[in-house]
């Protein structure tokens, strides 16, 4: 049944009443409708879409007219009460969050958009990632590449190019990294401080930067290298020219370096660096024990007690060798068959530090594991479950907890099992809520393995402050209630682990020997790296979510949707590269 | 061979773009200024070359109507077996120096606009706007149309060029300047310039010694003719683009239309050559009881407008129309005139517009950039039944196949010597 309801004297704009038309055909009990202004053109329009009624004759063009087929009389003042709410909220504009942001597709717009910008973030497929890599380096901008899957030979060519410009090419395969106190990449929100900190491993920079900040100090810029720039191929380009960057801003007075141990080749060369620097440097060579500091360059054997050696000097303090806590040993009842500690971790760096400490204080003499297994040996046992081989074909464990909880179901029906070790890393990039993901299975596994008699010691560290994204305290208080034993950093978790299965770490302050002679001179730093220190406005290409953490963190970034030219097709790719070299004189 | 690259070449175009002066001169009977009409019969059509069977139902309805308004056959089946038979010539208004809306049909005895491009001589013509309901554009060919068509012919063309040559010439960038900062974009809304249009051109009507009736009529239906202005708008264009692409090298490109079979593109470095790809169906908003289902596919010349660098690309200058881009609104229309820059090669100082922060409209599509990063020009399109006759279902936006641009671009790479 038609009806025709007209509104004398209220003129709408004809798409906003296509849009109200759209909107009042999705509605319940009603077959048909369309609302137009009373003009003579439109009634033709009303009745060739079968909607003509007497009524709409007497309307004039200065009339919004609904013309409206509905079984149920009833529906009519209801769909003429949605449609004035309907264009109230029209007329009230559009709330759109987007509305201010920097959006760019090409290079070209996006070095004229973000031409002030001194550092560009690239997260775009591997395959693609060298040659856009070399573009921003001919742009003239730092590079913090996330991308992985490029070759060693890439990333030494890239890298050379990059200091020959005055440069820095931080990354491949980035993770992390903090500029002028802004996160890029997966990074955790830090006060910014006076302790600057070069690294080549990602969450080894987020678990110091984290307990810096705990610890109320703070971190203004932590450069990450990527994980092969100390190898013998790339000779450390970007971690020398990072220090030399870090002695040279005022801005800092305490220097860390986190990094594996250096290739022989090139260790030399990296330490009479840190020796040359006229800052105090705090160096950790993961997996490395220490047998001294040197006045000047102290040596951490982890990382919180770089961080806190790193906080000391800032105070003026040499190190004391009492910068590890006394471990308080958890009351947990074992039976004799629990032995072995099983740590399942996302992050590389925190599951290498544990390998380190179990391996050594235990006397595993493990060999290096492989493809994520970073420790195997008896029923001892710590997973990267970041690594790739956990990752095909699924998110990453700081994103995703379904691995993880698998294997913290098999491990807890494992009578020998004592303690799991995890790790819940805060910050850009991960889930809201992983210690919720986790809480139910933490739960599981120690019901279960109470009901066969058994204590389980479920131990955790959170990596994060209270200035992340995720509500730090909300996180400690829901693994407490699912009766985890919280560690302040990874270190603490670790060495409880071990206490708890009755082998505690013996701990010996390291004696602090004179300063050493260096070779090395410290290089130039250009005036556009400097640039990077106190960056404000970055180019981000490819994830959105990295120009969205900066942004709301106080900067901006200009995001460029990377797409690969000519959606990847080679020949017209071979084709727009000869239309752009070729000479139309000599050309034909 | 003056350039030595092609963004040479290409900065050389953009500059006859913006150099482009067009002049409304005046409207005369299509034989009179285009000869191909006099070599039988003969019909114009949008888009590149089509034959008769290949045209869809709503541009074959358009045809039908012609063949009735030019006397060739008194009834529709009749014109329908002209049609057929293939005696009439169909030819595209581009090959023509002209443009035709939608069907883009254009016969011997309707009456064109001529704009004059003063900068390089050239002219260029149109058919000019029928209104809205039941018009030719869009396939209806009923006695209605047949009349408006007759009453166009024999009124409002003679009406216009005697008004026309008792005064200057109409500068069309002055209207243009005036109506951008009004709120047109020239595609999807030009009712800011037919007001214009009808401010300059209503003195010197009413001056006319002629019936008064007539007089009446022609000021009633400009009045009542919203988009009167977009087919001057399209000629105009025309000739500016047609002066540019005198310049035979580059890769800007210098038309851009649709037949409801194909789609077709120019770029200056390849001169007359057509690079086509299937024509897409629009998005948009549909009147009451209309789908995409019903949506004749995309036709018409008038994307000369996009070409020129006005209608999507433009959509920033018309908040009044942004809706048509999607639900968003503003922001949607200032992300898609943002995109077209990725695409262009300049802007056209001549052309500020005011909700833009008077940034100048984005000129000089280089179809290299279309190809190299994936963005297509939006086009302002008003969407048609698929049926004849019926009209105007809808509004929205189309965009180009993506095919056209890459075959335009490996054809001019291999004429300078590309070899794959």
């Amino acid at each position: 049944m038609l009806h025709t309801v007209i509104e004398k004297n209220s003129y709408q704009d004809s798409i906003v009443l296509m849009l109200l038309t759209n909107y009042l055909e999705t509605l319940d009990g009603v077959n048909n409708v369309q609302v137009m202004m009373g003009t003579p053109a439109n009634k033709d329009i009303f009745k060739t879409g079968g909607l003509a009624t007497e009524e709409l004759e007497a309307a004039t063009p200065n009339d919004m007219v609904v013309v409206l087929d509905v079984d149920n009389e009833d529906l009519i003042d209801d769909v003429v009460k949605k449609a004035k709410v309907y264009l109230d909220e029209q007329s009230s504009g559009n709330d759109d969050e987007n509305s201010g942001e920097e959006r760019v597709k090409t290079w070209d717009k996006a070095l004229e958009v973000a031409k002030d910008a001194p550092v560009a973030l690239i997260s775009v497929p591997g395959v693609y990632a060298a040659s856009e890599v070399e573009k921003a380096l001919d742009a003239g901008k730092n590079v913090f590449c996330f991308s992985d899957n490029v070759t060693i030979e890439d990333e030494a060519r890239l890298k050379q190019m990059a200091h020959e410009k005055g440069l820095l090419l931080m990354g491949p395969d980035c993770g992390t990294g903090i500029a002028n106190g802004l996160p890029l990449a997966f990074a955790n929100r830090v006060r910014k401080g006076s302790i600057g900190i070069v690294g080549a491993s990602g969450t080894g920079i987020q678990e110091v930067t984290a307990i810096i900040h705990k610890m109320g100090e703070g971190v203004t810029n932590a450069i990450g290298t990527g994980g092969r720039d100390l190898k013998a191929k790339v000779q450390g380009i970007t971690f020398k020219d990072s220090i030399a960057l870090l002695d040279q801003d005022p801005d800092v007075k305490v220097i860390v370096a986190i990094s594996k141990p250096p290739a022989k080749e090139v260790r030399d060369d990296a330490v009479d660096l840190l020796r040359a620097a006229k800052k105090p440097v705090v160096a950790i060579f993961l997996g490395e024990k220490p047998e001294a500091h040197e006045k000047g360059l102290y040596r951490a054997y982890t990382l919180e007690e770089t961080a806190k050696i790193a906080v000391g000097l800032l105070h003026g303090q040499e190190p004391t060798g009492n910068e590890d806590v006394a471990v308080k040993v958890p009351d947990v009842q074992l039976q004799p068959q629990q032995k072995y500690i099983k740590g399942y971790y996302s992050g590389g760096t925190l599951a290498y530090e544990a390998a380190t400490l179990m391996n050594n204080t235990l006397g595993l003499h493990a060999e290096n594991g492989v493809d994520g297994s970073i420790l195997k040996k008896d029923g001892y046992e710590v997973l990267d479950l970041g690594d790739d081989v956990f990752t095909q074909g699924r998110p990453h464990p700081m994103i995703d907890a379904t691995k993880r909880k698998e294997m913290m179901v098999s491990a807890g029906q494992d009578p020998e099992t004592a303690a799991i070790l995890l790790d819940i890393v805060l910050g850009y990039g991960t889930t809201d809520d992983m210690a919720g993901d986790l809480k139910d299975t933490i739960i599981k596994v120690k019901a279960d393995a109470k009901a066969e008699g058994r204590e389980i010691a479920v131990i955790a560290t959170i990596v994060g402050t209270d200035m992340d994204p995720q509500d730090y305290s909300q996180q400690q208080k829901t693994l407490e209630e699912a009766g985890v034993i919280l560690c302040e950093n990874n270190a603490q978790a670790v060495k409880t682990a071990l206490a708890v299965v009755g082998h505690p770490v013996e701990e010996t302050p390291l004696p602090i020997l004179p300063e050493q002679p260096s070779n090395v001179k410290m290089p130039a730093v250009s005036d556009r790296l400097k640039e990077m220190l106190t960056a404000t406005r970055f180019l981000n290409i490819g994830l959105e979510s990295f120009a969205d953490a900066i942004n709301e963190s106080g900067g901006s970034a200009v995001q460029f949707d990377w797409k690969p030219i000519a959606g990847g097709n080679v020949e017209l790719q071979k084709a727009l590269l000869f239309l752009n070299k070729v000479d139309l004189k000599v050309g034909v | 061979m003056v350039y030595k690259t092609i963004d040479e070449a290409n900065q050389a175009v953009v500059s006859k773009i913006i150099a482009g002066s067009p002049f409304l001169l005046d409207v005369v009977p299509a034989m009179d200024v285009i000869d191909e009409f006099k070599h039988g019969k003969v019909l114009l059509h949008a888009g590149p070359p089509i034959t008769y069977d290949k045209m869809i139902d709503p541009v074959q309805g358009a045809c039908i109507g012609a063949a009735l308004f030019e006397g060739w056959a008194d009834n529709e089946d009749d014109a329908r077996k002209l049609m057929e038979s293939g005696e009439v010539t169909l030819i595209p208004c581009h090959h023509v120096d002209a443009v035709g809306p939608m069907g883009g049909i254009t016969s011997a005895h309707m009456p064109l606009v001529v704009v004059e491009n003063r900068t390089d001589g050239n002219r260029a013509y149109c058919t000019m706007n029928e209104g809205i309901g039941a018009v030719l554009r869009f396939g209806a060919n009923g006695p209605e149309v047949i009349d408006r068509l007759r009453w166009m012919r024999d009124v409002l063309g003679p009406v216009l060029s005697k008004a026309l040559q008792t005064r200057e010439p109409l500068n069309v960038n002055v209207l243009i300047a005036k109506a951008i900062a009004m709120g047109d974009e020239f595609h999807q809304r030009n009712i800011a310039a037919s007001l214009a249009f009808l401010k300059e051109m209503s003195p010197s009507i009413v001056a006319l010694d002629i019936d008064q009736k007539d007089k009446e009529d022609v000021i009633q239906f400009l009045a009542d003719t919203d988009q009167f202005f977009l087919n001057i708008m399209m000629a105009s264009a025309k000739s500016v683009m047609d002066g540019a692409r005198q310049i035979q090298e580059g890769t800007i490109v210098t038309a851009m239309c649709r037949n409801g079979y194909e789609f077709g593109i120019r770029i200056a470095g390849m001169g007359d050559e057509w690079f086509t790809g299937p024509v897409n169906t629009p998005h948009g908003l549909y009147f009451s009881g209309f789908s995409e289902d019903d949506a004749s596919p995309d036709m018409g010349d008038s994307a000369i407008t996009e070409t020129f660098g006005v209608g999507g690309f433009a959509m920033i200058a018309a908040p009044a129309v942004t809706r048509f881009v999607g639900t968003g609104g503003f922001f949607d229309a200032l992300h898609t005139s943002e995109d077209m820059t990725e695409i262009t090669t300049a802007s056209n100082p001549n052309f500020p517009i005011p909700t833009w922060d008077f940034r100048g409209i984005s000129i000089g599509i280089d179809a290299r950039k279309v190809v190299e990063t994936g963005i297509l020009p939006v086009i302002n399109t008003g969407i048609a039944n698929k049926k004849a006759g019926l009209g105007q279902i809808g509004a929205g936006t189309v965009n180009p196949p993506m095919e056209a641009f890459e075959k335009a671009v490996l054809a001019y790479a291999k004429k300078l010597g590309f070899e794959e």
